[in-house]
C-alpha cells in the first residue's frame, strides 16, 4: 500500500498557485527528501498531507482523506514543523503527561528512557531549556509515538550543526525501522543525503524529479574532464555545466559511466549539485523522471 | 509498544497492530492543559479572597464593638448591615473572575498562533472542536465553579473569625450561627453565578472568536468595531439601538434575573430571584444562540486557517 498518493493536487492562495496539479506517490518504509526552492509548494504540500488545509484533487494518506479524517489520521501520523515550537510555559513533565493523555500511540516509558539519557529535568519549564535541549525533548516525544508516517518540515531550522546531526542520526538509528515512512524538507540538503532512500524536487507546485537514491546514483554522473577532452565531454550532452577553480564540471543524466570515466574524474553528484542543475537551468530540461 | 526490529517486506499490509487503541481523554487533558497555562483562573480569585479576609480582620480588630453590638441584636436591619462585608466579598471575587475570564478568552486562541505552538497542538490527535470547547469550558464552567467554592470558603472563614472575636470577648457566638443565612446566601450566589454566566456566554464566545481571528491585539478588535458601529449609528441615523443592545447584554441579567434592583449587594433575600422570568427571556436564548454561533465560527476558523 502506498503511504501517500496524490493525483492532480491543487491549492491556490488568491492568485498564487501553490500546488499546480501535483502527482505523487510515496511507498511505505521510505525516507523521502522533499527538496525545493522557497515558495515551491513544499510546506503547502505537507500541510495538505497533514490535513491542515483544504485542497482540490485526490489525496490519500495511509488510506485516509487527510482533510475529512484529520483527527483519525493524527493518531497515525506525527509531524514536526520546527523543533522550537514546543510551548515555552509548559513544564517537561506536563508536556509528557499531556501527550500521553491525548495520544493513543504514545509510549511514556520510551520517552522517559530517552530523556534519562539527557540533562533535561522533568520539572524544568521548556522556556528555560537550551535550544538543543528543546530539540532533544521534541525528539523524545516524536520517537515515543508509534506513528506510521513522520513528517519533518524544516525541523532543524535555527539549530547548530551538532544538534542537526544528532537529530537526524537519532531518528535514523533509533526510530526508523523500514516500516515507517519519513518525509523531510530542509534547505540543508547535504546533511540528509546519506539517510534518504528517495528524493523529490518540487518546483512551481509540481514534482519535477522523483527518484530513489539507487536510481539517482545510477542515473547521474558528474565528470571533471581533462581539458583536452572537454569538447568531447560537452558533445555527450550534459544537463549542466559549472566551473570550479577554472575547471569545468559536467553533470550527465543517463550517460554510460565507463565512457565518462575515460574523459576524466567521475563521481556521483550531491543532491545539491543536481538541484542547482535542475532548478538553475529551468526544470523543463530533461530532469523529469 | 516498541516495534519489532525485524524487517517486514515493503508494502505488506500491517496486520499486527491491535484494532483497539487505548482510550484517551483529549477533552479532559485539554482542560487541564488550559489550567496549567492559565493559573490566574484560580490564583487571581484566591488572591482577592485573601485580600478580603485581611480587610475583614482589620475590621474586626478596629471595630469589635460594632460586631458585638450587632451580634447581640439579630434583627433584620442589623443583620443586613452585618452581611455587607460578606456580600462585598462575593461581589469582589465575581468581578475578579469576570476580568480573568475576559482576558483568558482574548488570549486563548491568539497566543497559540502568535508563538506558533499551534503547529505542535495540531500535530496531536485533538480536534479543533475539542480544543475550542475546552477553551470555552474555562469561563463557562471552571470559573463559576472556582468562584463559588472560593466565595463559600471565604465567607465561612469570615464567619469563624467573627465568632472567634465574640468568644474572646466572652460572648456566645451561637446567635450569629443560628441566625446566619449561610445556605440562603449560597443559593443566591449559585443563582447569581449561573445567570451571569449564561447571560455572558455570547460575550465569551465573541471574545474567543476574535481571539482566533485577530492577528494581534484581539482586545482592540473585540471592542473598537462595536464602538465604531455605535458611532456610525449615532451620527448617521441619530439613534442608539446598538448602544442599547450592548448595555442590555452587559446589564440585562440584573433586570431579568432579579425582582428589584440590588445595588452592589449580592441578593440577601431569595424572594428577589426571578428564575422564571430569566429563563423565559428572549435575551437569554438569543444570547445563547449567538454564543453557539461564535464558538462554531471559532472552530471553523481554527480548522480552515493555514497554521503558522
Amino acid at each position: 500500500m502506498a503511504c501517500i498518493e496524490a493525483r492532480g493536487l491543487r491549492k491556490s492562495f488568491g492568485a498564487t498557485v501553490a500546488l499546480d496539479g501535483l502527482d505523487l506517490k510515496v511507498e511505505e518504509g521510505r525516507i523521502l527528501g522533499l527538496i525545493g526552492p522557497n515558495g515551491a509548494g513544499k510546506s503547502t504540500l505537507l500541510n495538505a498531507v497533514l490535513g491542515l488545509i483544504p485542497y482540490q484533487g485526490d489525496l490519500t494518506v495511509l488510506g485516509l482523506d487527510p482533510w475529512a479524517a484529520r483527527d483519525q489520521l493524527m493518531r497515525e501520523v506525527c509531524f514536526v514543523a520546527d523543533v522550537a515550537v514546543l510551548p515555552r510555559w509548559m513544564r517537561v513533565g506536563q508536556v509528557l503527561d499531556y501527550v500521553g493523555g491525548v495520544h493513543p500511540r504514545f509510549d511514556r516509558a520510551k520517552a522517559d528512557s530517552f530523556l534519562a539519557r539527557t540533562q533535561i529535568k522533568k520539572t524544568s519549564r521548556i522556556g528555560e531549556l537550551s535550544k538543543g535541549m528543546v530539540t532533544q525533548l521534541h525528539l523524545a516525544i516524536v520517537m515515543a509515538i508509534d506513528a506510521k508516517l513522520l513528517v519533518l518540515d524544516e525541523p532543524t531550522i535555527g539549530l547548530d550543526l551538532l544538534y542537526r546531526k544528532q537529530f537526524y542520526d537519532t531518528l535514523l538509528n533509533d526510530y526508523f525501522d523500514r516500516r515507517r515512512t519519513i518525509i523531510v524538507t530542509t534547505h540543508q540538503v547535504e546533511e540528509i543525503q546519506q539517510i534518504l532512500t528517495d528524493v523529490m524536487f518540487i518546483h512551481h507546485g509540481r514534482i519535477v524529479l522523483d527518484s530513489s537514491m539507487e536510481e539517482f546514483e545510477a542515473r547521474y554522473v558528474e565528470v571533471t574532464p581533462r581539458p583536452e577532452r572537454l569538447a568531447e565531454a560537452r558533445a555527450l550532452g550534459p544537463i549542466h555545466e559549472r566551473k570550479v577553480l577554472g575547471r569545468s564540471i559536467l553533470l550527465f543524466d543517463r550517460v554510460d559511466r565507463e565512457r565518462l570515466a575515460a574523459l576524466g574524474e567521475v563521481r556521483t553528484p550531491s543532491i545539491a549539485d543536481l538541484f542547482v542543475a535542475v532548478m538553475g537551468e529551468g526544470p523543463a530540461q530533461g530532469a523529469r523522471a | 509498544m516498541s516495534s519489532p526490529a525485524n524487517v517486514e517486506s515493503l508494502g505488506e499490509p500491517q496486520v499486527d497492530r491491535p484494532a483497539a487503541l487505548p482510550a484517551t481523554q483529549p477533552f479532559y487533558w485539554s482542560v487541564r492543559r488550559e489550567l496549567w497555562e492559565h493559573r490566574a483562573v484560580y490564583i487571581a480569585p484566591l488572591v482577592v479572597a485573601g485580600v478580603v479576609v485581611v480587610g475583614f480582620v482589620i475590621r474586626l480588630a478596629s471595630l469589635p464593638q460594632t460586631e458585638l453590638a450587632v451580634a447581640s441584636l439579630p434583627t433584620a436591619p442589623q443583620a443586613s448591615n452585618l452581611e455587607r462585608p460578606y456580600a462585598i466579598a462575593a461581589a469582589a471575587i465575581i468581578f475578579c473572575a469576570l476580568i480573568v475570564g475576559v482576558f483568558y478568552c482574548l488570549g486563548a486562541l491568539n497566543n497559540e498562533r502568535r508563538d506558533r505552538t499551534i503547529l505542535f497542538w495540531k500535530s496531536l490527535p485533538v480536534s479543533d472542536l475539542t480544543t475550542v470547547l475546552s477553551k470555552a469550558f474555562i469561563p463557562l464552567i471552571t470559573l463559576p465553579v472556582v468562584v463559588f467554592a472560593i466565595t463559600v470558603v471565604t465567607q465561612l472563614v469570615m464567619l469563624i473569625l467573627g465568632s472567634a472575636v465574640l468568644l474572646v470577648n466572652g460572648l456566645d457566638p451561637a446567635t450569629i450561627w443560628t441566625h446566619w443565612p449561610m445556605l440562603r446566601m449560597s443559593v443566591g450566589l449559585l443563582y447569581c453565578l449561573a445567570i451571569l454566566t449564561l447571560w455572558y456566554a455570547p460575550i465569551y464566545g465573541w471574545l474567543l472568536l476574535v481571539s482566533g481571528w485577530a492577528r494581534r491585539m484581539p482586545i482592540l478588535w473585540a471592542t473598537l468595531p462595536l464602538l465604531g458601529l455605535c458611532l456610525v449609528e449615532r451620527i448617521g441615523f441619530n439613534t442608539s439601538h446598538i448602544v442599547a443592545l450592548l448595555v442590555y447584554r452587559l446589564q440585562g441579567f440584573v433586570s431579568e434575573g432579579f425582582g428589584t434592583e440590588v445595588h452592589g449587594k449580592v441578593i440577601d433575600h431569595l424572594a428577589f430571584l426571578t428564575p422564571g422570568r430569566f429563563f423565559g427571556s428572549p435575551g437569554l436564548w438569543l444570547g445563547l444562540v449567538a454564543a453557539v454561533a461564535f464558538l462554531g465560527a471559532a472552530v471553523w476558523l481554527r480548522r480552515y486557517r493555514e497554521p503558522g
